[in-house]
């Protein structure tokens, strides 16, 4: 297994698409923390590139990934390999590509320039999401029929996670207005990975402003070590379920 | 030092202007209660070290009651311990503790009625229903006093330092923690609060109603279950004071509550889910403050009119400014604002184009607050920008014509 995500590994480094996202992050990231004087409003600024390029950029690249090695996956079916093992080496390749990535490009300069917790949680979602939206797009990819396709389904779920679901929540809380919506925000909030991980870096970055209202309950449930955890938990399920769907289909698919 | 000469001059001037009258354990004099009675107007009593447990203390005589190595005054949770009534008394250096509770009474640690020129002192005073507690009195000085209480509930727990129909009343260099209200002033005219420190009080830092003519500065007021609130006064000054970690949905910096003619100035308001909250208040002069790191730095309610917030900072605030309608009868001029996208074609350091600090989404939070969990989603950011290009929701009036581009350094 680890000799095949190893050649995945290869593979993906030599087509130069991650080196270029790779240098894409960086230096967006280091001209943020140059061009602004406070690294608190740099963070800001990386907050929307880690909650909106990075589902992108992971579901298009998985896809488009999937069907480009669609022929090596085939010939390493004649092989004595197990369908599972075959799935789970080029996940693992192309997870491990793209969080490096993530790390080279966001994660040093952050480290270098904002060290603190707001950073911390910025790195964590984003590593998480990476991690989330690559195996979101497996299932896509192994659902989907052929290039085209996959890539449309990919494309729209990402609409749907990053702007369409908070629009459904805006329209929810209008709608019932008249009710107290604190706990269920919770829930809905654990149903979009891009949503809870938004929420865990806006408790260290507005925590004041989130200390009034409902904020007093998201501190109290995400602030405490149980919240740590139960958001480490949903990401966790978030990764593993449409892994582990995007597996069941694969062993049954035709090829 | 010099205040410190001075008090050491006023105290050596009474003392040699009277007897001096020595209370402590085996001594002749053991009791205060008997000190007091022994006492002729301008004595001085000296308190040594040692505990005494003599109920409630009554004293109505000039005298001047020093404290020697901290004695202590308990007051086993049953009596209020001193009631002072009169005028030229000193109380300096005792530690008062475990005055009683009542429901009916207002017990204290200690009590002034109609007072004139009473000063307490570096006294301490723990565990108290009301610590000190003034009324009727005039040109009271409370000073360097150490005060603690022990946060139970709104009902069960005093202020600190509460001061009723008073006038000309120094409070400075206290250190206030644990009560209801840190400071509370009703009808208290021309007073000075100064350098205080109020902290961890259960309510209000500092608590202000119907006291005109007063000034506070230098005040650090921290992590107070509601901020400080200043209701129904005029002309207040507020100068120079910090405002920090006032957490909570209706935890303010400062609360303004029909509030006319006053001044906010070089004050600084730090991570407070509300900077200042105006209501119903006029002609304030808000300048030189820095607003950072709050959850909105200013809601002004529609129903203030005529105040001017120009020369200040706003930096890092999750929301620079919040209203619930949409007339604007205040004016926003020269302030820095962190959130501004303008330019400077003229070089003069003031932006060319408005900055309009109330944004889409905060109109929104303040009609429906659970809506804050969509806060930094992209689909806000993209009705922020919608909003900017075409303002349908927002008020047009709210804006600051000449915002500065550089930080102001205050």
């Amino acid at each position: 297994m680890l000799k095949l995500s190893r050649y995945v590994l290869y593979d993906i480094l030599r087509n130069k698409i991650v080196l270029a996202y790779t240098l894409f992050l960086f230096i967006v990231s280091f001209s943020m923390f140059r061009m602004e004087e406070n690294g608190s409003k740099a963070l800001l600024s990386l907050l929307s590139i880690v909650l909106i390029v990075l589902p992108l950029v992971s579901l298009v690249f998985t896809t488009i990934h999937y069907f480009n090695s669609y022929e090596f996956i085939e010939l390493m079916l004649s092989q004595p390999l197990s369908r599972t093992r075959i799935l789970l080496s080029e996940y693992a390749g192309v997870c491990i590509s793209l969080l490096s990535a993530f790390w080279m490009g966001v994660g040093i300069p952050v480290l270098v320039f904002s060290p603190d917790p707001t950073g911390l949680a910025l790195l964590f979602t984003g590593s998480s999401l990476t991690v989330v939206f690559t195996s979101i797009a497996f299932l896509a990819a192994v659902r989907s029929k052929d290039k085209a396709r996959g890539i449309g389904f990919a494309l729209l779920l990402w609409f749907y996670f990053a702007l369409i679901y908070d629009g459904l929540v805006l329209l929810t809380l209008f709608a019932f207005s008249d009710y107290p919506m604190e706990k269920f925000t919770l829930l809905l909030s654990a149903l979009n990975p891009i949503d809870l991980g938004r929420i865990f870096i806006m408790l260290k970055m507005d925590i004041s402003a989130l200390m009034g209202y409902t904020g007093a309950l998201y501190k109290d449930f995400f602030g405490s070590g149980q919240g740590v955890l139960f958001t480490a938990g949903i990401m966790g399920l978030w990764a593993v379920l449409p892994l582990w769907l995007a597996l069941r289909s694969f062993k049954r698919k035709d090829m | 030092m010099k205040t410190f000469l001075t008090i050491l001059c006023c105290s050596w001037t009474l003392a040699a202007s009277g007897n001096s009258i020595i209370v402590g354990p085996g001594l002749p004099v053991r009791s205060l209660k008997k000190a007091i009675e022994l006492a002729k107007e301008k004595d001085t009593i000296r308190l040594q070290a040692g505990l005494y447990k003599e109920g409630a203390i009554i004293l109505t005589k000039s005298l001047t009651l020093i404290g020697e190595n901290n004695p202590v005054l308990d007051g086993e949770k049953k009596y209020e311990i001193l009631l002072v009534s009169g005028k030229n008394i000193t109380v300096q250096g005792i530690v008062f503790r475990n005055s009683g509770y009542s429901a009916m009474n207002d017990y204290a640690a200690i009590k002034l009625v109609d007072c004139s020129h009473v000063t307490l002192d570096r006294n301490t005073i723990l565990d108290a229903y009301f610590a000190i507690h003034i009324s009727n009195s005039v040109y009271s000085i409370v000073r360097n006093n150490r005060i603690s209480g022990v946060p139970a509930s709104e009902q069960l727990t005093g202020n600190g330092i509460h001061l009723w129909k008073s006038d000309h009343a120094t409070i400075e260099n206290n250190h206030i923690q644990g009560h209801r209200d840190g400071i509370y002033f009703e009808f208290v005219t021309a007073s000075v609060i100064s350098n205080n420190l109020s902290e961890k009080n259960i309510r209000y830092g500092l608590h202000f109603m119907f006291s005109n003519d007063d000034i506070y500065r230098n005040n650090i007021f921290r992590n107070n279950g509601a901020g400080v609130a200043v209701m129904y006064s005029k002309k207040v000054r507020m100068e120079k004071n910090h405002f920090e970690e006032n957490w909570g949905a209706s935890a303010y910096g400062i609360l303004l509550k029909d509030i006319t003619d006053s001044y906010i100035v070089q004050n600084s308001f730090l991570k407070n889910t509300v900077g200042i909250h105006m209501e119903g208040s006029s002609r304030i002069e808000i300048r030189q403050n820095q607003f950072r790191s709050n959850g909105w730095a200013i809601k002004v309610q529609a129903s203030c009119d005529d105040n001017v917030f120009h020369h200040n900072n706003f930096t890092g605030n999750s929301f620079d400014v919040g209203t619930n309608g949409t007339l604007v009868l205040n004016k926003f001029e020269n302030n820095y604002w962190d959130k501004y996208e303008g330019y400077d074609m003229n070089k003069d350091g003031i932006g060319d184009i408005p900055y309009h600090p109330v944004s889409m989404y905060s109109m929104i939070v303040e009609q429906n607050p659970t809506t804050l969990m969509l806060f930094r989603s992209f689909m806000v950011s993209l009705l922020d920008k919608a909003e900017k290009a075409i303002p349908s929701l927002t008020p047009e009036n709210l804006f600051d014509n000449k915002p500065m581009m550089k930080k102001l350094s205050l």
